[in-house]
């Protein structure tokens, strides 16, 4: 292990992670902006009007970057937490717990521009068939978890527990993947596929890809800030922590009188 | 696993009460739902089956905390974790024996319930097997909710906030076996995937379950 020229496992602490992760979040974040600023161009500028949907259907380059994220996310939260219960490492848990929330809200953001879309194009904002309702479920799993991790004090065990209940639920997302190909419902069939040429325009597509990165990268931002922040208060004891220069400076900032 | 089986199956027997509480729900939860929606039958029949699969879902819910809560307020459940026998079968005994007390007596009674929303016979037989093959899949599942939340804060809602969602795909099929079948589709396709879904959580839940009482159990 120890003639690798980086050993990974070092990263795993999360005092040798926490530096790290500040350094790469700018990085992140200036590429969630200029990823989001070229897709949102194309999206609204260059990219043609839809034959049969008309403007309507620009709600495409939000609703479906969203919904990749919100699996997506489930499934890196799942990895950590297996992780995190097979090696037994403090910082999968953490990262795990950080990545919860941002899943939530991709879930959240799918389903409520869905609704959106939904409304001019099929003339009702919701209907119960099978790739809504497991979106929909993916989101309650989103939330359980987040539920479960606060009700337990023990951040470990709350770590521990959030991995099961998270594993048992990645059995989800095939589900919502495969939905429209196994269930024939409104909702309509996937516009991209690896296999075969995508049936929309080259534009469209490209503006989809970028805003699918922006979000990948914003997600990458806020899960590092969030990640440092748990960082912050589960090592709060550590001297590390306690010697950091964010840590200190506020302290010192409360001694100048008013 | 006989031996825990017997055990949990005694002690429910003794507190007699607790069971048919459950049991009670399960029929006034569904009796309620003609009162409110009134006694039209072609509609009571069509919301039978969804109606009497949510009553067995929430009355599921109600017996799940008991699993393991009072094993293991009083130790019990530590000496079993402790105990050569692998954990593993010792869940499956405490499954069993929530089944058969909370998960048969509905499977049981739902025909009878049935009469009442009007379906007729084939119809009943498809709700009455599906139900059979839905409530060991409620009770696995329920006891890895109930393992996770063992002696946390606020147990009982969080206990539901985390297992109704796992318990969506069983009703799914369940109520729509017997919506497929009154439709003319058969009820086969729907059969055979709760029959896999209780395959898949026979063998899965039960080991989710023991992981997530050591973990709690630390």
């Amino acid at each position: 292990m120890s003639n690798r020229i980086v050993n990974w496992f070092k990263f795993a602490s999360p005092y040798s992670f926490y530096p790290v992760a500040g350094k790469m979040m700018p990085w992140f974040w200036a590429l969630a902006a200029v990823f989001g600023v070229a897709g949102l161009w194309i999206g609204f500028f260059v990219a043609p009007t839809d034959a049969t949907q008309g403007e309507g259907y620009r709600i495409i380059f939000i609703h479906v970057p969203a919904s990749w994220l919100s699996m997506f996310i489930y499934l890196v939260m799942a990895m950590w937490a297996g992780i995190g219960l097979a090696l037994n490492t403090r910082l999968a848990g953490m990262m795990a717990q950080a990545l919860a929330p941002t899943g939530a809200i991709m879930a959240f953001l799918s389903l409520w521009t869905g609704a959106f879309w939904g409304k001019p194009m099929w003339g009702t904002w919701w209907v119960w068939d099978a790739r809504l309702t497991s979106e929909l479920i993916l989101f309650f799993l989103y939330l359980g978890f987040i539920a479960l991790q606060a009700a337990i004090d023990d951040p470990r065990r709350a770590d521990k527990a959030g991995a099961i209940l998270a594993l048992v639920g990645v059995v989800n997302v095939p589900i919502i993947y495969f939905s429209v190909k196994w269930w024939n419902t409104l909702h309509q069939g996937s516009s991209v596929s690896l296999t075969k040429s995508p049936s929309m325009a080259q534009t469209m597509l490209w503006g989809m890809l970028l805003m699918a990165l922006a979000f990948w990268m914003y997600s990458l931002a806020v899960a590092l800030k969030r990640l440092r922040t748990i960082i912050l208060e589960r090592e709060a004891h550590t001297d590390w922590v306690q010697n950091l220069a964010e840590v200190r400076a506020p302290a010192n900032l409360t001694e100048v009188p008013a | 696993m006989l031996a825990v089986m017997r055990r949990d199956l005694l002690l429910a027997m003794r507190r007699k009460t607790e069971v048919l509480t459950a049991l009670f729900f399960f029929i006034i939860v569904t009796s309620l739902f003609p009162l409110g929606i009134g006694p039209e039958s072609a509609l009571l029949r069509k919301i039978a089956p969804g109606v009497l699969w949510v009553g067995a879902l929430l009355a599921t819910m109600l017996g799940l905390q008991r699993m393991f809560a009072s094993d293991h307020a009083d130790g019990t459940l530590e000496q079993m974790v402790l105990s050569p026998t692998p954990l593993f079968f010792l869940v499956a005994g405490k499954n069993a024996a929530h089944w058969l007390v909370s998960g048969l007596p509905l499977v049981v009674l739902a025909p009878l319930l049935g009469v009442q929303f009007d379906l007729d016979p084939e119809s009943l037989g498809v709700l009455t097997l599906g139900l059979l093959l839905g409530t060991p899949v409620l009770s696995l599942v329920g006891a890895i909710g109930a393992a996770l939340t063992l002696g946390v804060r606020g147990g009982g809602v969080l206990l539901s906030l985390l297992v109704l969602p796992l318990y969506i795909p069983t009703l799914i099929f369940g109520a729509g076996a017997v919506q497929a079948h009154t439709s003319g589709l058969g009820a086969g396709g729907h059969l055979s995937l709760l029959a896999a879904l209780l395959a898949m959580a026979l063998f899965f839940a039960p080991w989710a379950t023991t992981a997530a009482l050591r973990i709690s159990l630390e």
